[in-house]
């Protein structure tokens, strides 16, 4: 079904079509419409939802928790500082592997307090044990958030599914929907190993572990992440053949004979797509990486592409403030390590707090990578777009 | 109400071989709370004493459901385990009557899960939130919580050569979830089992959120021998510093009252954390701490008078 909605309105109807067991949620801006949505949803009786408007974020996540270790399908959805409240949470999730679903709108992270899209929340949390799909627009956030019940409940990990603050939520698109039906049996029903509700089986859940498990523990929970790959692809598969939409890792689009790349992510990547047409027409060899599963990285696959690309601007929405880049350059970097032939590689931190990212500055960003290919020279490695200096 | 006897027969679902300390009255209380009812319990705690010294991996001394998710955090994480319970129970999942306890520190519940729990109190969960009130953090070592009492030797709140140990009376916790309005709010203590059993009893059987706040001596932040333990909380009791009474749907009824108030002077002699207070220059403290006690312990008489009927 065709219809026209915002980002929030996408993931909220994701929502209601999943019809969760139960929803914790606490409001934040760009957030906070799903949370409105939804609560309408349960009080028109649309979902048959247990719905918990809790005091924070913090207690959001925990209530999300003691939901989820119950066997309850459970769902949330925050963005900026709700999910750094939930920070101590978050790795508690996944720890318990906990297959929590949550719709994360992309914002700055205070101070300055802003209430605009970059990435740096979402990246804060990208060793929290969460999967982390960023998605383009709308329809892929619905179509995602659709994929990431059955891909949290098959990797026994926690997801975070992620759209652009503003530029997703409540930017209007037209989209396509699943039928109800159709959603109910793709996610089919969730049938937990273990749950604290076992009277006759009793588990501790949440125990001390000390020098002697925890590392083993941790294991685990890294090897869940690595297994999650491939429930990640089956999942996708399954989705275009029955929805004829399909989303793998990362999309390459144009870059099979590129000369010149961008990475990035999120909304990012549409505005890019038009620049690469643009400069395609003048015969100009460009390409775009369209990174959409953050977590877990897929490195062996994204090193391949891009070993074979001479020039490469990797775009980061956010910076690490490490001085030396932001978060999706180091990890590019690394994973290109290995390999004989290397991109050329510059580093773009933009659009901070929500400052706007045009066509003017893509098409700046690939006038630099056509310079550094023809000086093969790189003055500055680490550049921020469209700031004031 | 069930008898000693009956209770003694019951399958103790806490195991002995834990780690506490020995004369901890925290493992005390947990049974006497879990004996109360025979409704299967899902219990959740904060981190503290009772979660580290119960659950050191791959051992475990509960022998029902327990979770535990962070410090600030118990009465959060147990509103969604009985929130799933209820959504489970709403789509024919499981059919089983289960109750649910958050049993946590004074530390997890006065100060920094003050807030978590007010949110579940508020939000009318069919929970009941313990908290076990030894007066500090004895978990990281015996420092300062909004529980101790004044005059206390912590940590953090040290007795030194200008400052005799903490400077402030204690939070009056109990009475900030009576305002609430709760169905059921108590203060009890392990030393009078039938007290407590009988409260736990009271508030399980409420549909509702409810609240005990259960005063449990520790030997090694208090400083007494471990077989002490048990009469000092009895006369924690009798000296009025820990008043046993509960809040019915807003009526507040004493529950036991000393036949002879005992100085609370005597009650502080006996541990080492209020040893500083009894030099001459601190006799002023010793008289302070009587008059809070006295002017606590005539306010409560006055609550209980003036309430009844008025619900
Ligand atoms: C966010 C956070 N801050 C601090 C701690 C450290 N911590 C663990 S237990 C504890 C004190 C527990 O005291 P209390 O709740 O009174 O329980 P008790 O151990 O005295 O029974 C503290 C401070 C923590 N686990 N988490
Ligand atoms: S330190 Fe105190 S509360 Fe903790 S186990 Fe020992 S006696 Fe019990």
């Amino acid at each position: 079904m065709r219809v026209t909605k915002t980002g929030n309105e996408a993931m909220a109807e994701a929502m209601r079509q999943i019809n969760p067991d139960v929803v914790a949620a606490y409001p934040i801006t760009p957030a906070t419409e799903i949370v409105q949505i939804f609560a309408n949803f349960v009080a028109d009786g649309l979902v048959d939802t247990e719905f918990i408007a809790v005091e924070s974020e913090h207690s959001a996540m925990s209530a999300c928790i003691g939901a989820c270790a119950v066997g309850a399908r459970t769902m949330t959805s925050t963005a900026s500082q709700g999910l750094a409240l939930m920070w101590e949470m978050l790795y508690i999730a996944s720890g318990l592997r906990l297959p929590i679903v949550l719709a994360e709108v992309n914002r700055s992270l205070s101070s300055p307090i802003n209430i605009h899209c970059d990435h740096s929340d979402t990246m804060g949390a990208r060793d929290a044990g969460w999967i982390q799909i960023f998605c383009e627009n709308a329809q892929e956030a619905y179509d995602s958030l659709i994929q990431a019940v059955r891909i949290a409940e098959e990797s026994l990990l926690p997801i975070m599914v992620t759209t652009d603050g503003f530029i997703i939520s409540h930017g209007m698109e037209t989209m396509e929907l699943i039928e109800d039906k159709e959603v109910k049996t793709f996610i089919g029903e969730y049938k937990p190993k273990y749950t604290v509700l076992d009277i006759d089986n009793p588990i501790t859940m949440g125990a001390i572990d000390f020098t002697d498990y925890y590392f083993e523990h941790k294991r685990q929970t890294i090897e869940a992440m690595r297994n999650s790959k491939e429930i990640i692809a089956k999942v996708n598969q399954e989705f275009g053949a029955k929805f004829g939409r399909h989303y793998e890792f990362f999309e390459e689009y144009k870059l099979e004979d590129a000369d010149i790349a961008i990475v990035v992510l999120g909304s990012t990547a549409g505005t890019s797509k038009v620049v690469i047409d643009e400069l395609r027409q003048k015969g100009i060899k460009a390409g775009l990486l369209k990174l959409r599963v953050f977590r877990p990285f897929p490195v062996q696959e994204i090193a391949q592409i891009l070993s074979r690309i001479p020039c490469v601007a990797v775009m980061d929405r956010s910076d690490s403030l490490n001085a030396s880049g932001g978060p999706v350059w180091t990890e590019i970097r690394s994973a290109l390590y290995d390999f004989n032939t290397r991109p050329k590689m510059i580093n773009y931190i933009y659009g901070l707090g929500g400052r706007n990212i045009g066509l003017e500055m893509l098409r700046s960003v690939f006038e630099d990578l056509k310079n550094i290919l023809k000086t093969d020279k790189i003055d500055k490695q680490i550049r921020y777009l469209g700031v004031r200096e | 109400m069930a008898t000693l006897k009956e209770l003694s027969h019951k399958k103790e679902l806490l195991s002995g071989g834990h780690r506490a300390c020995a004369g901890c009255t925290e493992p005390i209380a947990v049974r006497q709370i879990l004996m109360a009812t025979d409704t299967p319990i899902v219990v959740c705690c904060p981190t503290g004493c009772l979660e580290v010294t119960t659950t050191i991996f791959p051992y475990t001394a509960w022998r029902m459901p327990w979770i535990h998710s962070a410090f600030e955090n118990a009465a959060a994480t147990i509103s969604g385990v009985e929130t799933g319970y209820k959504a489970l129970k709403k789509r024919g999942k499981i059919d089983k009557e289960i109750k649910f306890i958050a049993i946590g520190g004074d530390g997890g519940t006065y100060d920094i899960g003050f807030q978590s729990l007010s949110g579940a109190m508020e939000r009318g969960h069919n929970i009941l939130y313990v908290c076990l009130d030894n007066e500090a953090y004895m978990n990281t070592g015996i420092q300062r919580s909004s529980a101790t009492p004044k005059g206390a030797h912590t940590t953090t709140s040290p007795a030194g050569k200008v400052i005799p140990g903490k400077k402030t009376f204690r939070k009056d916790l109990s009475a900030c979830i009576a305002a609430h309005n709760v169905p059921y709010v108590a203060q009890s203590i392990p030393s009078m089992w039938k007290d407590l059993t009988n409260k736990v009893q009271k508030a399980l059987a409420v549909n509702g959120p409810t609240f005990i706040n259960v005063l449990v001596p520790c030997r090694l932040g208090w400083g007494f021998p471990p077989e002490k333990a048990i009469d000092i909380g009895r006369e924690a009791v009798n000296s009025c510093f820990w008043p046993l009474y509960e809040v019915e749907n807003g009526e507040w009824k004493l529950t036991y009252k000393p036949k002879e108030k005992t100085p609370v002077k005597d009650w502080l002699k006996s541990q080492v954390r209020f040893k500083h207070l009894f030099r001459p220059e601190n006799e002023s403290i010793l008289q302070e701490i009587q008059t809070e006690v006295d002017h606590n312990w005539e306010r409560l008489q006055k609550l209980c008078e003036f309430s009844v009927g008025l619900v």
